[in-house]
C-alpha cells in the first residue's frame, strides 16, 4: 500500500486539484473574460473526476483495497455514491450560472467556477475521510470556499450579508465540531474512525460522551438540522440563486454523508450515545421546517424551510442505525437532489421583462395561464416534495418510514407521517396560487435554453418514470450503506 | 499543587465557553465575533496539546498545527467578507445586520 496506490485511489480528487491549480493560473492570466471558458473547464474537470468515481460504486476501481494514506482515506461504494450526487449537483450549479450572472450582475466572474471546484474537492475529501483530521481539512476547504461563494455578488447588500452570516455561524459550527473532536481524541485515544470504533463500545468515559454530543451539534449546523438551522433561510435567500442551488444540493449531500460516516462508522458501536439526539433533531427539523415555511413570502426562504424539513426525514434513517436505515437515507438523498435542482431551476427562471429576478410567492399567481410548462414543472416539484404519489418524491419518504418501522421506531415514523401532512399544506398552497389565483403577470422574462433543459431532466427524474429505477437505486444504496457497517 | 490534565481541560472548557458566549451575547461589533471564533479554536488547541502530552501520542500536536493553519485562512476570509459587507452597508454593528429576516 504505497503512495502511488493511495494517489491512484483518490484519482477523483487528484483531477480536481490539478484542474483547480491550472484554473488559478489561467484566471490570473486571462482575467474576467475567461469566465465562460472556466465554467466549461470546471464542468469537464468534475465530469472527469466522476468517471474515476463511478466504478467504485459496484466493484471498486482498485479491487478490494479501498483504504489509502494509512487508513485516512477510503474510496468505498458509500463515498462513490455521495460523490456522484455531489458531482451532478455541482455540474447543474455550474451550468446555470453564466446566464444568471450575466443578467443580474452584468457579467460572471471567473472565481465562481474556481471556488465551486475547490468546494467540490473539499466535499470529496469530507465523504471519503476515515480520520478526524482528514475530515476537518475537507470540511474547511469546502466551508471556506462556500463562504466566499455566498458573498459572490459583492455589490449586493443581501449577498454580502448572507456571506457574513454563513461565515460567522459556519465558523462557530466548525469550532464546536473541533471541540468535540478534541474530547473524543483525548478520551478514546485515536483520531482514526476504525480506532474510534474499536475504542468506543460498552461503558465509555463521560468525556467521550461529551465529545460525541459536541460533534453532533457541529454536524447538525452543517446539515442545517433544528436546533441549529437558523442560518439556513437567511443564507439561502441572500446568496445568488446558483450558489443557493449548490448549497441545497451538493453541500447538503456532502454534510449528510459525512455525518453518516461519523455516526455509523466511528461511533457505530456506541449508538445509544447519539440515537436520542438524532431522533430529537429529526422530529424537530420536520416540524420546524413545516411550520416555519407557512408564513413565508419569499420563494427562496420557503425552499430553505423545505430543505430543513427534508433533512428531518433523512435523519429518521440515521436514527435507525441499521443498514436498511442508511440505505434509505441514500435513496432519499438521491431523490432530494433531483427535487432540489428542479425547484431552484424554477426560481432561476422566475424573472420579469427586464431579466430582474422575481422572488415573491405572490408573483407566482396565475402562472399557469401564461407559462404553462414552467407552472407544470413547478407543480410537479411541489407534489414530489410533499411526497404525494405517483411522483417519485413519495418513494423517498416511503423507504425512510419503512426502515424506521422495521428498526422498531414506530412512534418516530408515525409522527413523521403526521408532520408531512402539515408540510403538504404549503406545497399545495403554491400549486393553488399558480393555478387558481388571478394572474399577476410579472414573470414574463424569456427562459434560457440550458435552464429549460436541466429543469426538464430533473422533472423527468422525479416523474413516475423514476419508479423504473427503484430496484437499481435500492441495490446500489444498500451496497453503499453496508460498507459502513462491515468494518471492524 | 501539581498541574494535571484536568487543569488544562478546565482552562480549555472555560475559554470555549467565553468564546461561544462572545458570539451569542455580543451586540456591538463583528470584529469581536471574529476574536471569539479564534478563542474557540485556541481552546481546542489547548485540549489537543494537553491530551497529546499526557498520552504520549503525537497525533494531537499535528492536529493542533493544522488547526492553526486553517484558523489563519479562516480569519483572512472572514475579514475579506467583512470588508465587502462594510463597503455596501457602511457599518459593522451586529444590530445592523438585518436585511435578511422573516
Amino acid at each position: 500500500m504505497g503512495w502511488a496506490f493511495s494517489l491512484r485511489l483518490m484519482a477523483a480528487e487528484d483531477v480536481l486539484s490539478l484542474a483547480a491549480l491550472v484554473m488559478i493560473l489561467l484566471i490570473a492570466w486571462l482575467g474576467d473574460r475567461s469566465a465562460r471558458a472556466m465554467t466549461w473547464l470546471a464542468v469537464l474537470a468534475i465530469a472527469g473526476s466522476a468517471l474515476f468515481v463511478i466504478p467504485d460504486l459496484t466493484s471498486g476501481a482498485m479491487g478490494p483495497g479501498v483504504s489509502g494514506f494509512y487508513g485516512q482515506y477510503s474510496a468505498d461504494a458509500f463515498a462513490s455514491f455521495a460523490k456522484i450526487l455531489i458531482d451532478i449537483s455541482a455540474i447543474a450549479s455550474l451550468l446555470v450560472a453564466p446566464a444568471f450572472f450575466a443578467r443580474v450582475a452584468g457579467g460572471m466572474r471567473p472565481e465562481y467556477p474556481l471556488l465551486l471546484l475547490l468546494a467540490v474537492l473539499g466535499m470529496g475529501l469530507m465523504v471519503s475521510a476515515t480520520n478526524l483530521i482528514t475530515l476537518y481539512i475537507g470540511l474547511e476547504l469546502n466551508s471556506l470556499a462556500s463562504y466566499v461563494l455566498a458573498a459572490m455578488l459583492r455589490s449586493d447588500e443581501r449577498s454580502a450579508e448572507a456571506g457574513l452570516k454563513y461565515f460567522v455561524l459556519g465558523a462557530l459550527a466548525s469550532g464546536i465540531l473541533l471541540f468535540g473532536m478534541s474530547l473524543v481524541y483525548g478520551f478514546a485515544g485515536s483520531v482514526d474512525f476504525l480506532g474510534l470504533r474499536a475504542a468506543l463500545h460498552g461503558p465509555v468515559a463521560v468525556g467521550a460522551i461529551f465529545g460525541i454530543t459536541f460533534m453532533f451539534a457541529g454536524l447538525a449546523f452543517k446539515i442545517s438540522a433544528v436546533p441549529f438551522h437558523m442560518w439556513t433561510p437567511d443564507v439561502y435567500e441572500g446568496a445568488p440563486t446558483p450558489v443557493t442551488t449548490f448549497f441545497a444540493t451538493a453541500a447538503k449531500t456532502a454534510a449528510l454523508a459525512m455525518t453518516m460516516r461519523v455516526a455509523l462508522m466511528a461511533f457505530g458501536r456506541e449508538v445509544h450515545a447519539w440515537q436520542q439526539v438524532v431522533i430529537f433533531a429529526a422530529l424537530a427539523s420536520i416540524i420546524v421546517g413545516a411550520l416555519g415555511a407557512i408564513g413565508q413570502t419569499n420563494i427562496k426562504r420557503l425552499l430553505a424551510y423545505s430543505s430543513i424539513n427534508n433533512v428531518g426525514f433523512i435523519l429518521i434513517g440515521l436514527a435507525c442505525a441499521t443498514p436498511g436505515g442508511a440505505a434509505a437515507m441514500l435513496t432519499y438523498m438521491a431523490i432530494y437532489v433531483a427535487m432540489s435542482v428542479g425547484s431552484f431551476l424554477v426560481v432561476l427562471m422566475m424573472k420579469d421583462e427586464t431579466g430582474e429576478p422575481v422572488e415573491s410567492i405572490a408573483d407566482l399567481a396565475g402562472l399557469s395561464r401564461h407559462r404553462k410548462v414552467l407552472a407544470l414543472c413547478f407543480a410537479m416539484v411541489m407534489f414530489a416534495l410533499a411526497g404525494i404519489p405517483p411522483l417519485f418524491g413519495f418513494w423517498g419518504k416511503f423507504v425512510v418510514f419503512q426502515a424506521a418501522v422495521s428498526a422498531g421506531l414506530v412512534p418516530l415514523a408515525a409522527i413523521g407521517i403526521a408532520a408531512s401532512v402539515i408540510g403538504a399544506f404549503y406545497y399545495l398552497k403554491i400549486v393553488k396560487i399558480m393555478y387558481f389565483d388571478e394572474p399577476a403577470m410579472r414573470i414574463t422574462g424569456k427562459s434560457d435554453a440550458l435552464h429549460q433543459a436541466i429543469l426538464l431532466l430533473s422533472a423527468v427524474a422525479i416523474s413516475p418514470l423514476g419508479y423504473l429505477a427503484t430496484k437499481w437505486l435500492a441495490g446500489v444504496s444498500y451496497a453503499a450503506a453496508t460498507g459502513l457497517f462491515a468494518v471492524g | 499543587m501539581d498541574i494535571g490534565l484536568a487543569h488544562y481541560l478546565s482552562l480549555a472548557a472555560i475559554l470555549f465557553t467565553i468564546g461561544v458566549a462572545g458570539i451569542i451575547l455580543n451586540h456591538k461589533n463583528i470584529i469581536i465575533i471574529l476574536m471569539s471564533v479564534e478563542l474557540i479554536l485556541l481552546s481546542v488547541n489547548i485540549n489537543l496539546v494537553a491530551f497529546s502530552t499526557f498520552a504520549g501520542d503525537l497525533t494531537g500536536q499535528v492536529f493542533a498545527l493544522l488547526i492553526l493553519t486553517v484558523a489563519a485562512a479562516e480569519a483572512a476570509i472572514g475579514l475579506a467578507i467583512l470588508v465587502a459587507y462594510y463597503r455596501n452597508r457602511g457599518s459593522i454593528a451586529v444590530e445592523d445586520i438585518n436585511a435578511l429576516k422573516g
